[in-house]
């Protein structure tokens, strides 16, 4: 039995039918045409799938499509506005976050997400943020990196915070 | 991977929310943060014919303490893990909380897993069961013929299995309100964020003039269940914590342990594990009272 549900994905509404055992990351993937959120391991685990659900990260193969009715949904190819790339993006080129890309759309939106909640974080605060997002590349060095980069960005402070 | 077929039924009173579980009782499954439903269904462990989505229900989202009676904590169904780990009030009254709740899975897990849908589902490797039973905690069952208290040290009946009734909706755990000297933590070894424990360890203790007035030990990944230890707490009561005491109680908790080799340790190494942790704990209480 299908159900209809609306949802604000990137600033658009989008109405769809769906049946309730189709998985957020199906929905967004294969009918939204929105391959930016990635099915890893399919199991809860690297996160890879993340998406952002009124501004909180979820992994989206652990949640129904029929959940999200009614929500605000923020996915990679949101991010940008206006033509204009978000400062995590710009964090993630300028400090090579990133190598195969896999787990980078996952990781921006997480770390967006954080620096919304805590816009000036220590190493340790966008460590612990990103624990959930696993990396086979990049050693996570260079993605810490690039959140300072962003969290520089958009609230330049006089002096770097310490731990 | 896909779950079976089911019928989403999406309730927005409590009211209907347990009329519906009335009818479709055996059937039906509750669906909560779907942090541990959601991973089974797509592996088909699990395939309820009909899923009750309860997270549009109103009233389940208190976090706050009641001072009725001693006094205690109520957590909403649908208090999320993140919530309970960014909560002043647990910081501050309830340590052994304060302390597992950011240990639980990972952040994005966190941000949908609850408590309550944690002690329902009732894993033996779940951190929470091990931090109820050592604070001597409770369920609140609601049905649409009656609502009942469920202490946890009745409540769990098994690994994954609990005493709750499929028409029943547990609305929240209750957690007495500390002693005036009272200390907790809860110590995990984890391989990684994410992990389930390889041993868990749950402590709380209340002192009077130095002497132990309650203690509380609930052990995790160690048994087919959680498990409180009921000879190394007993062994506490009405002494100091001097460190023979500490020895002691951590020497029952280890035997009380039941633990099995797999790929997280053998069973010497975990029951070791619980020993070093229950001394560790009590001697970070001993050291928390002398502050
Ligand atoms: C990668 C990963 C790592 C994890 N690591 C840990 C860990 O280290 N420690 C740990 O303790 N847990 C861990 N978990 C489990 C996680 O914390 C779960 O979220 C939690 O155990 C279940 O809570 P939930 O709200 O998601 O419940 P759900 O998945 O929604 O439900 C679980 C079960 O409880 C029932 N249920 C839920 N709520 C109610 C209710 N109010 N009334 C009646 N029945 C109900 C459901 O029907 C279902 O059978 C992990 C999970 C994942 C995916
Ligand atoms: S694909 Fe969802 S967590 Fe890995
Ligand atoms: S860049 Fe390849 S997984 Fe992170």
């Amino acid at each position: 039995m299908h159900r209809s549900i609306t949802v604000t994905v990137n600033g658009q509404a989008r109405t769809a039918e769906v049946e309730p055992r189709m998985l957020l990351v199906h929905f967004l993937r294969e009918v939204l045409d929105l391959r930016g959120a990635h099915v890893g391991c399919d199991t809860t685990s690297c996160g890879a799938c993340a998406v952002l659900v009124d501004g909180v990260p979820v992994k989206s193969c652990t949640m129904f499509a029929v959940q999200v009715d009614g929500k605000s949904l923020t996915t990679v190819e949101g991010l940008a506005s206006n033509g204009q790339k978000h400062a995590i993006q710009e964090g993630f080129k300028e400090e090579h976050g990133l190598q195969c890309g896999f787990c980078t759309p996952a990781m921006m939106l997480v770390a967006s997400a954080l620096l919304e909640e805590n816009p000036n974080p220590s190493e340790r605060e966008i460590r612990w943020a990103i624990s959930g997002n696993l990396c086979r590349c990049t050693g996570y060095q260079n993605i810490v990196k690039a959140v300072q980069h962003a969290a520089a960005t958009l609230h330049p402070q006089p002096a770097g915070r310490t731990e | 991977m896909f779950p079976s077929e089911f019928e989403y039924l999406a309730p927005t009173t409590l009211d209907e929310a347990l009329s519906l579980l009335a009818e479709h009782a055996e059937d039906a499954k509750v669906l909560a943060g779907g942090q541990s439903l959601i991973p089974l269904m797509k592996l088909r462990f699990a395939a309820p014919a009909i899923l009750i989505d309860i997270n549009g229900l109103p009233g389940l989202s208190h976090l706050q303490e009641d001072k009725r009676g001693r006094g205690f904590l109520r957590i909403g169904a649908l208090v999320r893990n993140a919530a309970l780990e960014r909560s002043e009030l647990l910081k501050a009254r309830y340590p052994t909380m304060a302390a597992a709740a950011p240990l639980i899975s990972d952040p994005i897990v966190r941000n949908q897993g609850t408590l309550v849908g944690s002690l329902v589902h009732a894993d033996p490797q779940g951190d929470w069961g091990s931090v109820l039973l050592a604070l001597e905690g409770e369920v609140v069952a609601k049905s649409a013929t009656g609502e009942r208290r469920i202490p946890a040290t009745k409540f769990f009946d098994g690994p994954f299995t609990t005493v709750l009734r499929p028409d029943e909706l547990a609305v929240e755990a209750r957690v007495p309100a500390p002693g005036p000297r009272s200390f907790g933590t809860y110590l995990k070894l984890e391989r990684k964020v994410g992990d389930f424990a390889t041993v868990g360890v749950a402590v709380s203790v209340s002192t009077e003039r130095g002497v132990v007035t309650r203690a509380g030990i609930g052990l995790t990944g160690v048994g087919p269940a959680n498990i409180k230890a009921v000879d190394a707490e007993q062994a506490l009561v009405g002494h100091r914590l001097t460190d023979k005491a500490i020895r002691r109680a951590a020497e029952l908790a280890a035997a009380a342990s039941e633990p099995r080799t797999d790929v997280r340790g053998s069973a010497d190494y975990k029951r070791e594990v619980v020993r070093v942790y229950v001394a560790r704990g009590l001697h970070q209480a001993l050291a928390a009272k002398a502050a």
